[in-house]
């Protein structure tokens, strides 16, 4: 096959934060009608590429070249009238405006200065039509699901060339892991999308840390670690295992020691026992319980109510009905100090808005929950804190390895792994984990499972919440499996526990 | 990005980066902006035993806008806002000066002392009640003390009885008219508060808890730190702060006015924060660049009189300073004027020399 020309080359990209390099000297092509996977390691330098590319960084070194032309992309709209769209993990629409409002917010068609309502409507149906979706446009975005907004939002993006008259259209379409909180039909959804849009001759750059999804989708992928190019292959040319060496840079052996791992077989006395505990709209009433150096795993579809159920074991929602007794004491679980005061920690899935202070350094992002529960007026000395702030970087490998670096400038794992070092600095009886290893890459994914097992070694439970079942499998001692927002089984793990038959009992939502 | 050979723009780079640079430097351009009209500006003589000049006068009639904007930058720093500092002013002085005016002996030290304690407290309710409102029923700070703002100056007026309270105290009189080690004494006052206050935040984990709570209150929240009390008590020491100045004013003009006393100082208050660096977002804040931001104001408005800018014009120019202080404070605006693109054109071509195939790790400088 005769190679085209890439609608899309950037050259010796160099992009440094202040005290750390992102990017250096890194090239990357992109040929129209492909899906190219981005892979890397978590501050490998991916979300930096795609945010040069889309204009939100500057660019310190190299150059852009779009269908042949050199290009300066200063900013994301002038990204957008270059033919360059993104789609972020996070959906950045107005949930509360119309699917019509929102494909057209920003570049509304008006006569005499007034907005043609009808046209918008007309125009956003055949827009959703086109791309063969089943959408009502003039239904409030919020009433659907994320992963339809997030459908939306691609329409928004592909459209927006054919409607500002410059005839440019969408030439390259980024989507920052967009499957990261759906459910398999939706993925495959998605996924039906991505391949209209491909055989239309759009070039698509994908990001996502599933490598099955990788492998079903993609063309080509391009791998970075450290900030530099590491290569590209045809996707077929490279397979799961060689993929993972190229992006963590050796061997296999230790994410395979893993597998080999034995759990800690004897798990103390009850350390958590929930009963009756539920909150409506929540999660129904359950009973639980939690034995020292136990990890429960929780497996469940999204929305299944496995977040809900660790929140009230948190205090983080309020129960109304039921208690909680740790340690044979009753606690309160009025809000979260009751539950920190008893030795339970909880690191949120959402890290940005219910785990960091992106403004604060990692340093102090670190002993925020020690210091918030020695009350204000007993700071911890000098120090022993930096000490202990030290300890932890180095502990958990967090980079850069700088406690005075902004905890915003950080790269998805290892904001995690500040949040866990958060936690564990106050010495948690209880670590609840929600979703530790979402967005994070393979490497950092191992370690933190790691973790989880030497933790309950030395005697801390772990509440573990995971999508992958083979995670949840791996590490836990007890499964509670969840089902539209109930308990519905608690599975002891074993050899004849597998992940069908955890599918199984969600499917049939009762114990077997 | 700096070669070895680069010490000393980078050195002028990270002066210019630090957090003080601007503020600082628009202080030292309006201060000299004075030379011109009045050349003797950065005099400073000594008669009758004080120091007189300019400098100490800005210091002065500044003080009460600096405590004010002191307490503000804690208040803002969590997200919130505090309308009502003016009023509370007001109610410190009227409480204050009528309680000294009752006194048999104006004089009297107990009488003064006991004077000030009444209206402080005062000063403090008001704070309690405005962080009662914003922490405990959740109500937009900005509507939560607008209450305050309003009814405020009713309560001073009523507390005064719509008239202008003088009273004749030479103790009181010292706080805000006094002088003290050949200075004015509200100098030491103001000195006071701002140690204090670094103190508070800085020598204790208040700062840091406060920089959260503004910064992420949900996380803040998850994480265990007592935001309710940490507002309510922001609340209260802001209030502290308006109700110090608002002693100081009364006893520099020996006089309690529950209309004039204080009147904006709220806006000047909070002007004197944004430009001392504080995001009205929350989060970080700097006490420092606070103290700046409000000698920026007393100096624009000492400028306004020196260069004789006609007073009907004073409003709007003073306006089109702040304008140009607030434009020359965004690192957008800057980017935008000065250009930060030669900068990048500058050193673009020079990176691609770095070898590829080193790979370098993610490396930390400093």
């Amino acid at each position: 096959m005769a190679e085209p020309r890439p609608v899309l080359e950037m050259t010796g990209i160099v992009k440094e934060f202040p005290g750390v390099r992102a990017l250096s000297g890194v090239d990357f092509r992109l040929f129209p009608g492909e899906i190219h996977a981005l892979m890397g390691e978590n501050g490998a330098g991916k979300s930096t590429l795609i945010k040069v590319l889309t204009g939100v960084h500057p660019l310190d070194g190299g150059t852009i070249t779009l269908d042949g032309k050199a290009v300066r992309i200063g900013s994301p709209l002038q990204a957008q009238h270059a033919g360059i769209s993104t789609v972020y993990q996070e959906v950045n629409l107005c949930p509360n405006l119309s699917v019509a409002e929102n494909i057209f917010i920003g570049r509304e068609p008006t006569r005499a200065g007034r907005i043609q309502w009808k046209q918008i409507r007309k125009q956003a149906a055949e827009m959703v039509d086109r791309l063969g979706l089943d959408i009502d446009v003039t239904a409030p975005l919020s009433s659907y699901p994320l992963a339809v907004q997030q459908l939306v939002a691609i329409v928004r993006s592909v459209g927006h060339g054919d409607s500002d008259g410059e005839g440019s259209g969408t030439k390259v379409l980024v989507l920052d892991e967009p499957t990261s909180s759906l459910d398999r039909d939706e993925v495959l959804e998605l996924f039906r999308l991505m391949r209209r849009l491909r055989d239309e001759g759009v070039a698509i750059l994908f990001v996502s840390h599933f490598l099955d999804q990788i492998y079903e989708i993609c063309d080509r992928m391009t791998v970075l670690r450290n900030g530099t190019l590491v290569g590209e292959h045809m996707v077929a040319d490279l397979d799961q295992v060689g993929l993972i060496e190229l992006m963590i840079g050796k061997a296999l052996d230790q994410l395979e020691e893993l597998h080999e791992h034995q759990l800690r077989s004897d798990v103390g006395e009850t350390l958590v026992k929930a009963e009756g505990l539920g909150r409506t709209g929540g999660i129904a009433p359950f009973d639980l319980e939690i034995k020292k150096g136990e990890v429960l795993g929780l497996a469940g579809l999204l929305g299944s109510g496995r977040t809900e159920l660790a929140r009230l074991l948190f205090g983080a929602d309020q129960p109304d009905s039921g208690k909680v007794t740790i340690v044979g004491k009753q606690v309160p679980m009025s809000a979260p100090n009751d539950a920190i005061g008893a030795g339970v920690a909880f690191c949120s899935e959402n890290r940005k808005t219910e785990g960091l202070v992106p403004d604060l350094t990692v340093r102090e992002n670190i002993i925020l929950a020690l210091q918030a529960s020695r009350g204000w007026t007993r700071p911890i000395p000098a120090s022993q804190r930096d000490e202990l702030v030290a300890k932890y970087i180095k502990a958990l490998d967090i980079r850069p390895a700088n406690p005075e670096a902004r905890v915003g400038q950080l790269s998805g794992g290892n904001q995690q792994k500040v949040l866990l070092a958060r936690w564990l600095i106050t010495q948690p009886k209880l670590l609840i984990l929600d979703e530790p290893t979402r967005g994070i890459d393979v490497g950092a994914k191992a370690e933190i499972q790691k973790l989880v097992v030497s933790l309950s070694e030395d005697g801390m439970s772990v509440l573990y919440i995971a999508a992958e079942l083979e995670e949840v499998l791996r590490l836990s001692h007890t499964i509670g499996v969840l089902r539209d927002r109930k308990l519905v089984a608690q599975l002891t793990n074993g050899p004849e526990i597998t992940t069908s038959r955890i599918l199984e009992t969600i499917a049939s939502g009762e114990h077997q | 990005m700096s070669t070895p050979s680069a010490t000393t723009p980078a050195r002028w780079r990270a002066l210019t980066h630090h957090h003080l640079f601007w503020p600082v430097a628009v202080l030292v351009a309006l201060l000299l902006v004075n030379v011109p009209f009045t050349p003797d500006f950065f005099a400073i003589r000594m008669a009758d035993g004080h120091l007189y000049g300019s400098l100490v006068s800005i210091v002065l009639f500044g003080s009460p806008l600096i405590l004010v904007a002191v307490g503000m930058t804690l208040v803002i720093a969590t997200g919130g806002i505090d309308l009502s500092v003016g009023a509370v002013v007001a109610i410190t002085g009227a409480l204050t000066c009528s309680y000294i005016s009752d006194q048999a002996d104006q004089n009297a030290l107990a009488g003064v002392f006991l004077a000030m304690g009444i209206g402080l407290v005062a000063a403090v309710v008001c704070g309690l009640w405005n962080g009662f409102l914003v922490a405990r029923m959740g109500i937009q700070p900005i509507i939560a003390t607008l209450i305050i703002m309003v009814a405020g100056r009713g309560v001073a007026q009523l507390i005064t009885d719509g008239q202008i309270i003088t009273i004749n105290s030479e103790p009181y009189k010292l706080i805000g008219g006094g002088y003290w080690l050949t200075l004015p004494f509200s100098i030491f006052v103001v000195a006071a508060v701002v140690a204090v206050t670094v103190a508070l935040t800085r020598r204790t984990a208040l700062g840091l808890l406060v920089e959260s709570v503004g910064g992420n209150a949900e996380a803040s929240r998850l994480v265990g730190i007592r935001s309710m009390r940490i507002k309510i008590m922001v609340y209260m020491f802001c209030a502290l702060c308006a109700g110090i100045a608002g002693l100081m004013i009364s006893s520099n003009t020996s006089a309690a006015d529950g209309n004039n006393a204080g009147l904006w100082i709220e806006l000047d208050a909070i002007l004197a924060v944004v430009i001392g660096g504080t995001s009205l977002l929350g989060g970080r804040f700097s006490i420092g660049g606070t103290v700046i931001g409000a000698l920026v104001i007393q100096t624009l408005t000492t400028t306004i009189y020196t260069i004789g800018v006609p007073t009907q014009t004073n409003l709007v120019f003073k306006a089109a300073v702040v304008i140009v202080v607030c434009l020359l404070q965004s690192p957008k605006f800057r980017a935008k004027v000065f250009g930060a693109k030669g900068r990048a054109r500058v050193t673009a071509p020079a990176e691609p020399a770095t070898p590829a195939d080193a790979a370098p790790k993610m490396e930390v400088s400093r």
